[in-house]
């Protein structure tokens, strides 16, 4: 593993690497994130509090959360996604980016075009209807040939390479922008009513659409959240640890498997639905054995900590890395156990699918985000050290409290209304209405975005960290974590 | 060290890579898409399914645009609990003609695959206008602006041409009345003879009481039909066996 892992620490600055982008996602990424957290959180207190819908169409939960939905994924995760790429890729190439600074801010440009585009549509209510590709044709066909440049841009990266390996990261990345462009092409097939206008019917139907739009969802999460996620994790946990990658010959057997059996994973999303048993047990046994390549990953990520567990404890930036990987491990555990058709007869439908989501989105992607954007922002701005290590700590109980509220109350909820929903009385009636299973999740929403306040907080606390780093500014402080090092430096 | 040694040419050429990613996550959506175009009995063969009516599909994409399928399922599974709360399971025959498909992933609010006749016209009105009129413990959005705006549908036949393209069965005639059948369908005292018989069970008749056709009028007439196009009284399970 030495020369694939290791090589990117020489020679660090003989090339001139392409930085400015990277700026520039870092701080979209920072954005987007509070942005989407807010309105994630807005539309939980809609649960609770349904006059916060304001009985206007714009602020209505049906048009908020597609925006919740792609602001998180697509803002926050695409931006943090493609500047990560573009500073891996260079580093470990020992190359600068392909294309030069007009490609590279055509790709941040178009893709912040992209956002904006679908986020308005959303809230105006132009919309496919498909969850996590909601936006009409037009959008679609815009970021098609967004997507291609950034292909042209990493790819090319990569054939000018001067190292001779494509260190292991570089295959998430790759694996991440080709899955996503071959899933977006496939799901996207709509006829637009006319070309003038922004209504557009779906090529496919029923069961047929169904099934093509869960291949896409399930693998927007398998290869946007995690294929992508996992680049990062293999790029900066090492760097932060300054260890190598735990496993090379894991890392090559996780990476294909891992790819192999994501996409025939979607058809859990349709259990017990009309689309054909055949299609339902493919889909659960593929899903079940998803669980071994992930948790490979998982293994790879947490053991190349062995020998610098102490930074666990003395950085929190490196706290942040880690249990996002132990986050991750928890999700695609909880995901194939939830993919067993008879887990799944409860859980469909309800609050644990939420829950599950959440675990994965703010555990995994998000914290595994905040860590590489802590490591990258005093790097990228060239200051010795960010503004305030305390600060870093501060967000990271918050946020971990937060998740932990949020998730905790969605397994209560969820789980309690699936049993709600199936309940008879001994006269051998359903024992409860619909709407008494809604009353019943009052409590839990409040909790639940309760939780979520605490994150976006979180969230609040880093822009607030990253604008004083970037200012140059340093808080004279004694770390949480480190109080005998800094007593032993003031000496 | 097998592996290590083979998996270096890979990972020295970025088209070996790139190919070898591409082969690997093609397999599996073929194998389970495909199959789902040329198997026969994916779709059962089911009497009653047929496409919506002008002013149904303008209340199908209200409700595409408003969201409500990020609350609403239309997919009852076949579950006793479920059949008693909601109705016979749903059919894939039943979203043959839904581009794109709505069956959803949860359930905030009730699944509606079969709430077409099960509450009044006035019902769906003061419950979409202000929902905790009638229910008072629910959590809906009220809607109160599609009783205001005019229905825009100088473009109606455009939509049923487009649908045609992507494989819904509208016949000229269908397409040539678009209008005049939105219309009569949605008018307190209109001649329906013509909608009635080429869109059977359609909800008939001024859903908002406002004399103008309203983006209410359209939605409700949607989710009038949801579920009631076949009859589930001469239906046979036998049918539905794949």
């Amino acid at each position: 593993m030495t020369h694939a892992t290791m090589a990117h620490g020489v020679q660090r600055d003989a090339s001139p690497y392409l930085e400015d982008v990277v700026k520039k996602f870092a701080l979209a990424a920072t954005f987007w994130g509070v942005v989407g957290f807010i309105v994630g959180d807005y539309i939980a207190f809609q649960l609770a509090y349904p006059v916060l819908n304001l009985d206007l169409e714009w602020f209505s939960f049906g048009r908020l959360r597609p925006l919740h939905t792609s602001a998180v994924i697509f803002a926050f995760g695409g931006n943090v996604l493609l500047g990560t790429s573009f500073y891996v890729v260079q580093r470990t190439c020992r190359a600068s980016l392909f294309g030069g600074p007009a490609l590279a801010n055509f790709v941040f440009w178009g893709y912040q075009l992209f956002i904006v585009m679908a986020g308005l549509g959303y809230v105006l209510g132009v919309t496919q209807g498909r969850e996590y590709a909601e936006p009409e044709w037009f959008v679609d066909l815009w970021i098609t040939v967004v997507w291609v440049a950034y292909l042209v841009a990493f790819a090319g990266t990569l054939i000018k390479r001067k190292e001779p390996h494509i260190y292991v990261a570089n295959w998430f990345y790759l694996a991440f922008i080709v899955t996503i462009a071959m899933l977006h092409l496939g799901n996207n097939l709509a006829v637009p009513v006319s070309l003038t206008g922004i209504k557009s019917y779906s090529l496919f139907s029923g069961v047929q659409d169904a099934l093509t739009q869960w291949w896409y969802g399930h693998n927007a999460v398998g290869f946007f959240l995690t294929a992508g996620f996992l680049a990062i994790m293999y790029y900066f946990v090492p760097k932060r640890a300054e260890r190598p990658v735990y496993s090379y010959r894991l890392s090559i057997v996780h990476f294909w498997a891992l790819i192999f059996l994501y996409i025939w994973a979607g058809p859990h999303h349709l259990h017990y639905t009309a689309l054909p048993d055949w299609a339902q047990t493919l889909g659960m046994t593929f899903s079940i054995m998803l669980w071994m390549p992930s948790w490979g990953g998982m293994i790879n990520g947490l053991m190349t900590l062995s020998g610098a567990w102490d930074k666990l404890r003395t950085d929190p930036v490196m706290r942040f890395l880690v249990t996002s990987v132990a986050f991750y491990g928890m999700s695609t555990f909880e995901g194939p156990m939830m993919s067993i058709k008879a887990v799944n007869s409860l859980s469909h439908y309800t609050d644990w699918t939420v829950g599950h989501v959440h675990s994965g989105a703010l555990g995994w992607v998000a914290f595994v985000s905040f860590g590489a954007l802590y490591f990258l922002v005093p790097v990228l701005w060239k200051r010795k050290q960010l503004y305030s290590m305390r600060l870093v700590s501060l967000h990271f109980w918050i946020a971990t409290i937060g998740i932990l509220l949020y998730i905790t109350a969605m397994w209560i909820s969820g789980i309690m209304q699936g049993l709600m929903w199936r309940a008879y009385d001994s006269l051998g009636f359903l024992q409860y209405s619909f709407i008494e299973t809604v009353e019943a999740m009052h409590p839990y929403y409040v909790i639940r975005a309760v939780g979520g306040l605490l994150f976006v907080i979180g969230g609040l606390i880093m822009a607030y960290n990253f604008w004083r780093t970037i200012r140059g500014d340093v808080r004279t402080e004694v770390p949480y974590e480190a109080p005998h090092a800094a007593v032993a430096g003031a000496r | 060290m097998s592996l290590m040694k083979h998996h270096a040419k890979v990972e020295t050429n970025v088209f070996l890579l790139l190919i070898g990613i591409l082969v690997t996550v093609a397999i599996g959506g073929l194998v389970e898409i495909v199959p789902l175009f040329t198997i026969e009995s994916t779709i059962e063969k089911v009497k009653g399914v047929r496409p919506y009516s002008p002013l149904e599909l303008a209340g199908r994409n209200i409700y595409i645009r408003e969201g409500c399928y990020n609350c609403h399922s239309q997919m009852i599974r076949p579950f006793r609990d479920e059949v008693e709360r909601y109705g016979h399971y749903s059919l894939a025959a039943e979203s043959m003609y839904d581009h794109p498909f709505q069956w959803g992933s949860k359930r905030t609010g009730p699944d509606l695959a079969r709430v077409g006749g099960k509450y009044s016209n006035d019902w769906h009105v003061r419950h979409l206008i202000d929902p905790r009129e009638v229910v008072p413990e629910s959590i809906m959005p009220g809607y109160r602006h599609l009783a205001k705006r005019p229905l825009d549908f100088a473009d109606a036949s455009d939509h049923l041409k487009t649908l045609r393209l992507v494989g819904v069965p509208y016949t000229d005639e269908m397409i040539v009345n678009a209008k005049a059948d939105l219309e009569a369908q949605a008018a307190p005292d209109a001649d329906t003879e013509g909608v009635a018989a080429r869109y059977p069970k359609a909800s008939l008749g001024d859903a908002d009481g406002n004399p103008a056709i309203t983006e209410m009028d359209a939605l409700v007439a949607y989710l009038q039909v949801l579920g009631r196009m076949v009859d589930f009284e001469t239906f046979k399970p036998e049918q539905a066996l794949r």
